[in-house]
C-alpha cells in the first residue's frame, strides 16, 4: 500500500475468517491501481490459444491487465509475447487483430521490429543513432511464457514460479476444460473470440466462475424455456442432465484458484444429452466410452467452471471456453471468451456446438445476459458513500469444508462462498506484496496431493 | 429462388440493374413501409407479433467485425455465417427462444423492459425476383441506429448497415435473412437483448 493510501491494511478490507469483502475493493480507483501494479503484473495470466497462430511470423493481438501485448510465433516457430508499444514513442506497433507478417513496422518513425520482438530497422540509423544498442530497444518481452495443453499463458515476473507449480492442484480440473472429450490429452482448437465492455468490476465475473453455484437463481428465465442441448426434444433448463447424479465438490486452492467440479457416481454410466441430435448423441456417448476406458476410474472427475487467479475462467464442459476478464478501470472490464471445441471433432459436432454456445454465452447469450447485469448493479449500488460502508456478505457455509479430500485443497460438499474466501484472502497477500511462497500458500497451507 | 440471392460477394454501389421507374418507386416504398412498421413492433415490445413476420426457415446473422491489414477486408474482416463464432448466427427456433425468454418476466437483462427506438434509413432496394413488375423476393439495404435505455442512466447507441431478403407470402412480405453488421470491434454494450 502507499504510505498514504486510505487503505494501508489489507486485513480491512478482506476479513475471511468472519467473512466479509469490503465494497472498496470493486470501486475505488486507488485500489484499482493497487491490483495493477501488484496482481496484473505478477500472476500468471492467459493469453490466448496456439491455434490462434500455428504457423510462423503468424500474430494474435492480446492483453494483459490494460495492456496490449502481441502473441507472436516468430521465423523459428517459437512463440513470443511482447509489449504492444514501440520502444521510441509507444505507439502500437500492431494494431491488426491477427494476421500474419516478418515485420511490426510502428506507424509513427517507423522503427521496426522482427517476429521475435527485436528491434531491426531504424530509419537514419547510421546519421542520427550512432551505437544505439538494439538489444536493449527490442519490444519489452513478459518475464516467463508457458504453453499447456496448446493455451498460453504468460507473467511480468521472473520470479514467479513456473506455470504448473502456479496451477497447483487445481491443473487437473483444468485439464477437463483442455483435454479432448474421448479422454486424449489436450487437442482443442478455438472457434471463435468474443470481445465485449461490461461496466463491472473484473472480479465480479472471476468469481462468478469461481463456483458461485448460488447465483442459479438469476438463470430461472433460461431455465423455464430450455436452451441446453436436449430443449427441441422438451427439455428445460439450459444446459444437459450430465451432472444429475454426480457429487459435486468446491474446492478453494491455496494459489487463490477455485473450481466447481463434480465426480460421477461409481457406476458412471453416459447419461444422454443431445437428444436434439441424434449424430451429437452417438458421438458424445463414444467420446464417453472412450474416456471411461482411456481414464477409468479417473473418468469420473468432470469439470463444471472454475477461475484460474486472478482473471482467467473456465467452462469445462457446455458451453466449454476460457474466458480472460481485463480490466479497463475499477468498474469497467473488458470480457474475451475463448471457445473451445477437439480439434478433430467430426464437423457437425463442431457446428452444433458452436450454435450453443452462441445461444447461451456472453453478450448475445440467453443465459449470461442476466449475469452482465447482475454485475453492472453490484457495481453500480457499492459506490455510494454509505454504500460503502457495508462490506459484502461472504458467510456462505462458512466452516463446512475439509482439507482431508483427496482432489487437494480445501473442498466443500455443499454450495459455499470458501472459494470467493480463498480468493480474497490470496488476493489480500498480491496487495501486500507477499513473497512467492505466500502466494502459492506454501508453509501453514499446503494442499494435499491428489491420491489418484 | 432463394439461391440466387445468397450471395457473400458484395453488390457494387447502387442498382444499376433496376431501372427508375414507377414500379420501383412504388416497390421501394412499399418496403420502407414494412421496414418502418417492422421498427414500430419492436419498439411497441410487439414480440410474438415481430416472430411472425419472420420466414419458418430465416437466417438471422450478426458477424464480429475484425481490425484487419488493408486489402483483406473482403476476406477477413467479418465472421461468416456457418463458421465459427459470431454474435449472432440464429433460426427461428433460437429467435422464437428469445422472445419467450423475454416475456417470462424473469430475464432480468431486460426486466424491467429497455425502451428501444429503432430508426431505419438509407433504403436501397438491390435486388428484385422475378421481376419489379411482379416482386415475390427482394433483397434490400438499410442503415440502422438502435437507441437503448435500461432502466436509468444504461444507454447504448447501436449504429451499422442492414442486408435484409424479403419474400412475398399469403400474409405479406416477411424476412428470410438479415445480416446486421455492426460498426464496432469490441462490442461496447454490455449485452445484445434488443432485437435488430
Amino acid at each position: 500500500m502507499p504510505p498514504n493510501s486510505r487503505f494501508d491494511d489489507p486485513d480491512k478490507l478482506v476479513d475471511t475468517d468472519r467473512g466479509f469483502v469490503s465494497r472498496e475493493i470493486f470501486v475505488d480507483p486507488d485500489l484499482y491501481k493497487e491490483e495493477l501494479e501488484k496482481v496484473f503484473t505478477r500472476a500468471w495470466l492467459f493469453i490466448g490459444h496456439e491455434s490462434l497462430i500455428p504457423k510462423p511470423g503468424d500474430f494474435y493481438t492480446t492483453r494483459m491487465g490494460e495492456e496490449s501485448v502481441i502473441l507472436c510465433r516468430d521465423k523459428q516457430g517459437i512463440v513470443h509475447a511482447f509489449l504492444n508499444s514501440c520502444r521510441h514513442r509507444g505507439m502500437k506497433v500492431c494494431r491488426y487483430e491477427s494476421g500474419n507478417t516478418s515485420l511490426f513496422t510502428c506507424p509513427y518513425h517507423s522503427w521496426t521490429y522482427t517476429t521475435d520482438g527485436k528491434l531491426q530497422g531504424v530509419p537514419h540509423f547510421r546519421t542520427l543513432y550512432e551505437g544505439l544498442d538494439r538489444e536493449a530497444n527490442s519490444l519489452v518481452s513478459v518475464a516467463k511464457l508457458a504453453i499447456y495443453k496448446g493455451t498460453i499463458w504468460a507473467t511480468w515476473d521472473k520470479d514467479a514460479p513456473d506455470f504448473i507449480t502456479y496451477l497447483g492442484d487445481a491443473k487437473i480440473h483444468l485439464d477437463q476444460a483442455l483435454d479432448c472429450r474421448d479422454g486424449r490429452s489436450g487437442g482443442s482448437e478455438v472457434v471463435g473470440v468474443h470481445k465485449w465492455i461490461f461496466p463491472a468490476n473484473w472480479k465480479f465475473a472471476a468469481e462468478n466462475f469461481l463456483g458461485d453455484t448460488y447465483h442459479n437463481p438469476s438463470h430461472r428465465s433460461v431455465d423455464l424455456i430450455g436452451i441446453g442441448p436436449s430443449a427441441a426434444a422438451g427439455k428445460k433448463g439450459r444446459r444437459d442432465d450430465e451432472l444429475e447424479k454426480a457429487q459435486h465438490v468446491w474446492i478453494s486452492f491455496p494459489e487463490g484458484h477455485g473450481v466447481h467440479s463434480a465426480i460421477q457416481p461409481e457406476e458412471n454410466e453416459y447419461i444422454e444429452s443431445f437428444l436434439d441430435n441424434p449424430v451429437l448423441e452417438q458421438y458424445f456417448r463414444h467420446c464417453f466410452e472412450e474416456r471411461k476406458r482411456r481414464l477409468g476410474e479417473q473418468a469420473r472427475l468432470l469439470p463444471f467452471v472454475g477461475t484460474i487467479f486472478p482473471n482467467t475462467s473456465y467452462h469445462g464442459r457446455q458451453p466449454r471456453g476460457l474466458c480472460a476478464w481485463h480490466p479497463h478501470s475499477p468498474t469497467s472490464t473488458e470480457g474475451w471468451r475463448f471457445f473451445l471445441v477437439d480439434a478433430d471433432a467430426p464437423q457437425e459436432a463442431k457446428d452444433y456446438l458452436r450454435r450453443y454456445y452462441m445461444r447461451y454465452s456472453g453478450p448475445a447469450g440467453m443465459t449470461e445476459q442476466d449475469d452482465m447485469e447482475n454485475w453492472l448493479y453490484a457495481t453500480a449500488a457499492s459506490m455510494g458513500t454509505v454504500a460503502r460502508r457495508y462490506p459484502f456478505n461472504y458467510q456462505q457455509s462458512l466452516g463446512a469444508w475439509t482439507k482431508d479430500h483427496a482432489l487437494g485443497g480445501t473442498v466443500s460438499l455443499q454450495i459455499t462462498e470458501e472459494i470467493a474466501r480463498g480468493y480474497y484472502a490470496r488476493w489480500k497477500s498480491y496487495l501486500r506484496g507477499a513473497a512467492w511462497d505466500e502466494l502459492l500458500g506454501v508453509g501453514g497451507n499446503l494442499p494435499q496431493r491428489a491420491a489418484e | 429462388m432463394a439461391a440466387v440471392l445468397e450471395t457473400n460477394a458484395p453488390s457494387p454501389t447502387g442498382s444499376a440493374e433496376l431501372p427508375r421507374n414507377d414500379a420501383y418507386y412504388r416497390l421501394r416504398a412499399d418496403i420502407e413501409e414494412f421496414l418502418y412498421a417492422e421498427a414500430e413492433l419492436l419498439d411497441e415490445r410487439r414480440f410474438r407479433d415481430w416472430l411472425n413476420l419472420l420466414t419458418d426457415d430465416i437466417s438471422y446473422f450478426m458477424p464480429i467485425r475484425r481490425n484487419v491489414k488493408f486489402g483483406q477486408h473482403g476476406e477477413r474482416e467479418n465472421t461468416r455465417t456457418g463458421i465459427g463464432i459470431s454474435w449472432f448466427d440464429e433460426d427461428k427456433w433460437t429467435l422464437t427462444k428469445r422472445v419467450d425468454q423475454i416475456l417470462t418476466g424473469v430475464h432480468f437483462a431486460e426486466e424491467p423492459l429497455s425502451r428501444v427506438c429503432h430508426m431505419v434509413s438509407n433504403v436501397q432496394i438491390k435486388k428484385v425476383l422475378p421481376s419489379l413488375g411482379d416482386p415475390r423476393e427482394i433483397e434490400t439495404r438499410c442503415c440502422f441506429m438502435i437507441y437503448q435505455n435500461r432502466v436509468e442512466y444504461e444507454t447504448y447507441m447501436f449504429v451499422g448497415k442492414r442486408t435484409d431478403v424479403l419474400r412475398m407470402t399469403d400474409d405479406g412480405w416477411k424476412i428470410a435473412r438479415r445480416e446486421i453488421i455492426l460498426d464496432q470491434n469490441v462490442l461496447l454494450a454490455k449485452n445484445l437483448s434488443v432485437f435488430f
